[in-house]
């Protein structure tokens, strides 16, 4: 029974590496929380991530938490196709039935995974919208991008999509500059979820929003990950947002995985140093 | 005594050297192998500023033979400026027939029409385009226009036409309407009326596109889909002269010119292509293009 889970992931990342600059065979190994740097004495690398591995399964929240610098951006944004890896393999049950590493496939097959297969949330949301198209025509993209292409069904689903996440219906043909900030933010979310992708990456989302805010929006992804059971990769440096959200959590320390297991059993009982350190730090 | 032909004239025949001919022709016949790509080319230097037509000339002087007949129209007109100084030139520089007739021509250069007549497949028609670049409305980087042509990524495209119709209730987008060639490409058709654009799918004769500026050249071989874009529940459509007819001819299924009177307020109609409207004055017959938009404008009429 344990082998039939074990083949139900959705995502699996094998030995995920990012490194800026030319760097020798020593340089993971001269690098890491064991040195407490992330930058190589040997050739002056940076090391923002190296040998991450993990499954993601169906419905799952996986929280990846860390201080700033620690490489969780750069995981999700190497995953996404934002960036380029150096090493590593990626894969995608809905693609190819997760045969295929993703990481290594054409522009254009990278295209139509991003546009069908997943979602991102960006902390800023001048990243993930377009401030001179409308609200509505940011969330129409993405269902352009995914082949929709009758109007009226397209303005049906952003509007559902947009009362879904509590964004007034009439301000849906005025442009994002013009909304607040939380408004922006769930105006992204609608974006990203617009075509059901199975797959959803957060990064930070929360981050520069205030307090009322900021728990509005965790409602809402909470709510849209019980009803549409989309996996979720949430990526944060705030332990309540990770708290909140998150079923299992990887903490991440210059750029390595130091701590991996349920996300209560890590708050409860952190083992490594880092994250009794980031545990007892929370307010 | 041996005369020395070569050093006769100043310039070669047809004015470019045969070296950049042979160039551009090579760039022409990797245009029709991929209907609707832009190819880089050469734009040498020519008589007249780039961007006055040049791209169109570069074309036409690179294909032109000794036994072809020249048209050269500029918005339906053989009359205007631009093209009776482009014909004079391109007479000069080869000594070929030139010729008003639609039918007779064997090689058309035109600004920002199609013919109303229907071309054979022994024509080409050569357009002169000011800006090649359909995506360059929604994004100004041409690394990043040439990613997006070769990911076929027109979300951005499409979001536009999304975007007119959300605002105006319509799409807007009049002259220079995007088609999709051959289901790959979005290609600029140049400044042609949305009248016209119908008329470049599976066509008989070859419709080539220059852009001295912009130095690229592109091209619709014969019998190729093209397809303005359109959302399955907003269709495309062409002008509507319906209320109106051409003064002259009192025919109305073709694009017209609207002439304001001396009065400032009162306007008169005309066809706007000179040689369709001669030879409906003269009523001779003629093969006018039919495609489902047309077709369906004479069906109302009957």
């Amino acid at each position: 029974m344990s082998s039939s889970i074990k083949n139900d992931w959705v995502l699996k990342v094998e030995n995920l590496t990012k490194i800026y600059g030319s760097y020798s065979d020593e340089t993971i190994a001269l690098t890491g929380p064991q040195r407490g740097t992330n930058i190589c004495p040997i050739t002056g690398s940076i090391v923002a991530c190296a040998n991450i591995s993990f499954e993601l399964y169906p419905g799952e929240v996986l929280g990846i938490v860390g201080e700033s610098g620690s490489g969780k951006s750069t995981i999700v944004k190497q995953l996404f196709f934002d960036m380029e890896v150096t090493n590593g393999n990626a894969y995608l049950k809905p693609y190819k039935n997760g045969t295929v590493n993703i990481l290594t496939e054409s522009n254009q097959k990278k295209r139509y995974m991003r546009n069908h297969l997943m979602g991102m949330v960006y902390q800023n949301p001048r990243d993930g919208l377009n401030f001179s198209f409308t609200s509505g025509g940011n969330i129409a993209e993405k269902l352009l991008m995914a082949d929709m292409f009758h109007v009226g069904k397209i303005r049906e689903r952003a509007s559902s999509l947009l009362s879904k996440t509590e964004v007034p219906v009439a301000r849906m043909d005025d442009l994002p500059a013009y909304f607040s900030g939380g408004m922006q933010q769930r105006v992204q979310i609608s974006k990203a979820i617009a075509n059901n992708p199975p797959l959803l990456f957060l990064d930070e989302i929360t981050s520069g929003l205030d307090v009322s805010v900021q728990a509005k929006v965790l409602d809402l992804i909470r709510g849209l990950q019980r009803e549409l059971g989309i996996a979720m990769i949430v990526v944060s440096h705030d332990l309540s947002v990770i708290r909140m959200l998150t079923d299992r959590t990887l903490v991440l320390k210059d750029g390595r995985i130091v701590e991996r297991g349920l996300t209560d059993q890590i708050l409860q009982d952190p083992q490594h140093e880092y994250t009794q350190l980031l545990v007892s730090s929370l307010l | 005594m041996i005369e020395n032909i070569k050093f006769n004239s100043s310039y070669n025949f047809a004015f470019i050297d045969e070296t950049t001919k042979k160039e551009i022709r090579r760039k022409l016949l990797k245009a029709i192998c991929i209907p609707g790509y832009q190819v880089p080319y050469s734009s040498p230097e020519m008589p007249i500023a780039r961007g006055w037509g040049t791209g169109g000339l570069h074309l036409t002087l690179a294909l032109i033979g000794k036994t072809d007949t020249l048209k050269m129209i500029d918005q339906g007109s053989d009359a205007s400026v631009n093209a009776c100084n482009l014909r004079d030139f391109v007479q000069l520089t080869t000594n070929c027939k030139t010729t008003y007739d639609t039918n007779e021509a064997t090689l058309i250069q035109t600004r920002h029409r199609i013919t109303e007549e229907k071309l054979t497949d022994k024509q080409i028609m050569v357009f002169q385009v000011p800006q090649p670049e359909p995506l360059r409305r929604v994004e100004r980087y041409e690394y990043k226009t040439r990613q997006m042509h070769a990911e076929s990524d027109y979300a951005k495209m499409w979001l536009t036409l999304y975007e007119a119709f959300v605002k105006w209730g319509d799409v807007m987008h009049g002259a220079g309407y995007p088609v999709m060639v051959n289901g790959r490409y979005i290609m600029s058709p140049s400044p042609i009326p949305r009248w016209d654009v119908p008329n470049l799918n599976m066509a008989d004769c070859i419709y080539l596109f220059g852009a001295g500026r912009e130095k690229r050249l592109y091209a619709v071989p014969p019998h190729t889909r093209v397809e303005p874009l359109e959302f399955e529940d907003v269709k495309f459509h062409i002008e509507n002269f319906k209320d109106v007819k051409c003064e002259s001819t009192g025919y109305n299924i073709a694009y017209m010119d609207e002439m304001y009177q001396d009065d400032g307020i009162t306007k008169k109609f005309y066809i706007n292509d000179s040689n369709f409207l001669d030879k409906m004055i003269e009523k001779i017959a003629v093969n006018q293009h039919s495609n489902k938009y047309i077709n369906q404008l004479k069906k109302n009429e009957q």
